[in-house]
């Protein structure tokens, strides 16, 4: 059980404003992560959350229960910290139970609680060894125990599992995932990890400048992007960025790439987007479009025009499971996913197929999605 | 052997810091007519203890004839509270100007910086009337200690300070979040990590409060003097032949808490001259 | 008033920080400034052997340029302070350098080199006495060897009793300048000198075109340290030559405490105390902002 509420969150430091009327709303037990670049201002939100910064304006509710003004102990939330905050001079055990001694929980239930905690993380054997003994890994699903020993309405991670390598990392990450799924609560994960926030997210909020970029589910982030910064920011490679001019054409509405010389490639718009461009005939836009969108002929879905352009190949990165393709688009450098059976060869042309239909269009003055 | 010259001033330089020590030391164990026959350098014939006895309980000290010992009572009496109190305030101050920081925390940390620089006379006047007004004037407790806790404090807060900065934030915050306040994260968090810093604070305080003079002679009345006043007090009395080997058993007296606390916890000691002394 | 003063600064453990640091903010601002401000009215009035609000301008000052003690005092503070701080850390220095060769029994060394910042300085006054001490001590010692028309009295000299100061301080803090030097020394990355030695540099060279160069912080940090305890020395020469003979070896510390508690002349001994302020500030605060200009 657990809903949190923030509403017009603002906070300053003296002149310096670095959130600018923060609004999310989260439904019961669901898993928000925030993510955005470093200054974001996302760890800032968290602390405020936590009652470790005060909010210059804004609400915070949990479950209703205003938070504003009480201290963290009186919050019923638990963190863990980047650098996991183990307290050095105390055993594994006792990190686990300082939380519920300093709430004056009874002897025996603590010990239970401290069981279950050990029991649920695989940390028994741990118990008795201090932080410095333990390694990263365990040193992180410590600073969970004593987290979840609160059962608090809500958690708070702060850049969890930043400090851990890349392999640990992934099973900790689904570790976390499962956990949620288990205590059912309320979690905020900030995190500048888009493949974290993707995977664990029910809800995503990008932030940038102080600012919620969008809020919404992974789904709609990654495809329906609010504007050119979500676009850029989430996907790895990023998103391709074009800029395109609309133009009438005897087949309808084109896009002919800005700059181009001589007659250029002309990339058609799909009908339900031209209503939306015919406005900017003549006028340069950004058109977006994600590497995987740029791929082998042939791996069109059933009534899904594709179209397909001949280019050179300048680089490709074979990732495993696909392969990328740096080529050039009448001058303008683009990534292409393909699939790695695909025969490429650099310096040779190579025929991609691009899917138009999840094309995305932006202003390129302010980033605001156009299409 | 490129590098005997090396080992060669090294020893040089170490018979150097030694030679007063050493003198100190055999003309400690001689009599009178032994000083006046040998050379200084000369080992006593034989290990005399008169002048220690002498020194200890015999010698007239201003106008008491009881030797050393009073005074060196005095300087444990004095420095045992001044350095837990100044050390323990200190501490408290420490957490705060590095882990509860408001605005302004900076001005106080100059001010307290400040407050490790100036020349001690310039307060030598206020405070002996404040004392006077106060009327502790003269004594050891609690009006010196009172004066060594002052002017310690900015020392013994600078030195937690700078050893709390190094502690990460994160830990106060989870503690919060765990539901500690103020003291309780002090006590269960801060101070099991705090070994080190407390045994370089107090035994730079200890040191200092110890051989300090200026604020023993200033302060304190005759029989209420630090041994460091009564040592010198002891060697300026005007007598007939002046007893060079009592002179030197009771500065060797003098000497002893503090040399043996360096020479059982000299790494604490350096690291209080070189880390706490310079940094900030 | 209260909630909102909680609000703003975050928990009623913010408040608790600031009431336990306000008694040794209050205790700093008192019986630090408070005082020194005090002791500036002090001397302008005419206080004698008790505080007097009888003011009179500036005629302490007067008093205190106009004797010759005052400017014995100064001079001694001039070529103790200027030969102490420069042999001590010159000392220092070589001393780290040789400790720093790796060294076998550099623990040893540093212990007996260091063992003098342990004790009281009066008890250092009195060793050196003794020490120095013509019929007893270094000229009697040499004179044993044959030498026997060896003078080393300055003790008993006027004109050069302040140099056995200067002798029995640098004895006492050259360990410590060595500590600081050392510390200066590990500090330096060994990729650098390492870097040097690829580059073809002798030690002689890596020493003084990059190690040196790079301990420029360390100079600074003993300079300001050696200097404050140069005119802030009192114990030791009070103990070793107690000022004299006659009042030859007087500097400001001593001429303060003597005209204050002694003579009873407080205007002028505060009117002395302020001068000393100002000499440390002088010397000071130069290099404080030289060293913050660098910083930048």
């Amino acid at each position: 059980m657990g809903k949190l509420i923030l509403q017009d969150i603002h906070k300053s430091y003296g002149k310096d404003e670095v959130l600018h009327g923060i609004n999310i709303e989260t439904g019961e037990n669901q898993f928000l992560v925030l993510i955005g670049p470093s200054g974001c201002g996302k760890t800032t939100l968290l602390n405020i959350i936590a009652g470790l910064e005060q909010e210059s304006g804004g609400d915070i509710l949990l479950n209703d229960r205003r938070l504003n003004g009480l201290s963290p102990k009186d919050r019923d939330i638990a963190m863990v910290f980047q650098s996991y905050a183990l307290y050095p001079s105390m055993t594994v055990r006792n990190n686990i139970l300082f939380a519920l001694e300093n709430r004056k929980v009874p002897k025996a239930e603590r010990e239970q609680i401290l069981m279950d905690v050990a029991r649920m993380l695989q940390i028994e054997h741990l118990l008795d060894r201090r932080p410095r003994q333990l390694s990263g890994g365990q040193q992180q699903r410590v600073a969970i125990g004593r987290a979840i020993a609160r059962r608090p309405t809500l958690f708070l991670f702060d850049e969890p599992l930043s400090n851990l390598d890349a392999k640990l990392r992934v099973e900790m990450r689904s570790e976390i995932k499962r956990l949620h799924q288990q205590l059912q609560t309320s979690m905020v994960y900030v995190t500048h990890d888009q493949i974290e926030a993707m995977t664990m997210g029910d809800l995503i909020a990008v932030m940038n400048e102080g600012i919620i970029q969008q809020l919404g589910s992974p789904e709609s982030i990654y495809n329906d992007p609010a504007n050119r910064f979500v676009a850029g920011f989430m996907g790895s490679p990023s998103m391709n960025f074009l800029p395109v001019v609309p133009r009438e054409e005897t087949s309808g509405l084109c896009l002919r790439v800005a700059g181009a010389e001589g007659d250029g490639n002309l990339l058609p718009i799909p009908p339900k987007m031209q209503g939306a461009l015919r406005s900017q005939l003549g006028r340069r836009i950004t058109l977006g479009i994600r590497p995987e969108q740029i791929t082998d002929p042939g791996s069109a879905r059933e009534g899904e025009a594709l179209h397909s352009i001949e280019l050179d190949v300048e680089l490709l990165e074979p990732t495993g499971p696909d392969t990328l393709v740096f080529t050039r688009l009448d001058g303008h450098s683009l990534v292409a996913r393909v699939h790695p059976s695909t025969y490429l060869q650099i310096g040779s042309r190579c025929t991609l197929s691009f899917h138009m239909e999840r094309a995305v269009f932006f202003d390129p003055e302010n980033g605001s999605r156009l299409a | 052997m490129r590098r005997l010259p090396i080992y060669l001033l090294l020893t040089l330089a170490a018979l150097f810091f030694l030679l007063p020590l050493y003198i100190m030391l055999v003309t400690s164990f001689k009599t009178m007519p032994e000083i006046y026959n040998q050379g200084i350098l000369a080992l006593p014939r034989q290990f005399d203890l008169y002048a220690w006895r002498h020194a200890w309980s015999g010698a007239t000290i201003g106008a008491s004839n009881q030797g050393i010992h009073p005074f060196f009572i005095n300087s444990f009496e004095l420095v045992i509270p001044a350095v837990i109190i100044s050390t323990a305030i200190g501490a408290i101050n420490g957490y705060i100007l590095t882990h509860w920081r408001f605005r302004g925390a900076n001005i106080i940390f100059y001010l307290l910086l400040l407050g490790t620089v100036f020349p001690f006379q310039i307060i030598l006047l206020p405070m002996a009337w404040v004392q006077g007004k106060l009327h502790i004037a003269g004594t050891l407790i609690p009006g010196l200690v009172m004066v060594h806790i002052i002017y310690g404090l900015a020392f013994t807060t600078l030195f937690f300070r700078n050893y709390y900065v190094g502690i990460p934030h994160d830990l106060v915050r989870a503690a919060r979040v765990d539901g500690a306040g103020f003291f309780r994260i002090f006590w269960r968090v801060m101070l099991p990590l705090s070994t080190p810093i407390i045994m370089v604070t107090a035994i730079w305080q200890f040191t200092m409060i110890w051989n300090n003079f200026l604020f023993g002679v200033v302060f304190t009345n005759s029989d209420q003097q630090p041994v460091t006043v009564a040592i010198n007090d002891l060697v300026d009395t005007v007598t007939s032949v002046h007893m060079w080997n009592v002179d030197m058993a009771a500065a060797l007296i003098a000497a002893i808490p503090t040399l043996v606390v360096y020479l059982l916890a000299g790494k604490y000691f350096v690291r209080g001259l070189t880390g706490g002394a310079v940094k900030g | 008033m209260a909630h909102s003063l909680m609000q703003r600064v975050g928990g009623k453990d913010q408040v608790i920080a600031g009431l336990m640091l306000s008694p040794t903010v209050l205790a700093a601002i008192f019986f630090i400034y408070a005082f020194i401000l005090w002791t500036v009215w002090l001397s302008l009035t005419r206080s004698t052997i008790l505080p007097s609000n009888h003011f009179i301008g500036l005629a302490n000052y007067h008093d205190l340029f106009g004797s010759s003690r005052w400017w014995r005092s100064l001079s001694n503070l001039g070529i103790f302070g200027g030969l102490y701080v420069a042999i001590s850390m010159a000392i220092g220095l070589l001393l780290a350098i040789l400790l720093d060769q790796r060294i076998r029994g550099e623990r040893l060394f540093q212990v007996v080199f260091l063992y003098p910042m342990a004790i009281s300085a009066v008890v250092t006054g009195v060793a050196w006495r003794w020490l120095l001490d013509p019929n007893f001590g270094v000229q009697a010692i040499v004179r044993s060897l044959g030498f026997t028309h060896f003078q080393f009295a300055w003790i008993d000299d006027p004109n050069f009793a302040i140099y056995t100061v200067v002798i029995a301080a640098v004895w006492q803090t050259s360990g410590f300048m060595m500590a600081i030097f050392l510390a200066g020394l590990r500090g330096i990355s060994p990729d650098i000198v390492k870097a040097a030695r690829i580059d073809g540099a002798g030690t002689l060279r890596i020493y003084r075109r990059v190690i040196l160069p790079n301990l420029a912080p360390t100079f600074f940090v003993a300079f300001i340290l050696s200097a404050g305890l140069a005119i802030k020395a009192f114990g030791l020469i009070i103990a070793l030559t107690g000022g004299g003979p006659g009042y030859s070896t007087n500097v400001p510390t001593i001429f303060m405490y003597v005209f204050s508690f002694e003579r009873g002349e407080m205007g002028v001994g505060a009117a002395s105390a302020l001068i000393m302020l100002a000499i440390m500030m002088v010397v000071v605060v130069p290099f404080v902002i030289l060293d913050a200009r660098r910083k930048v």
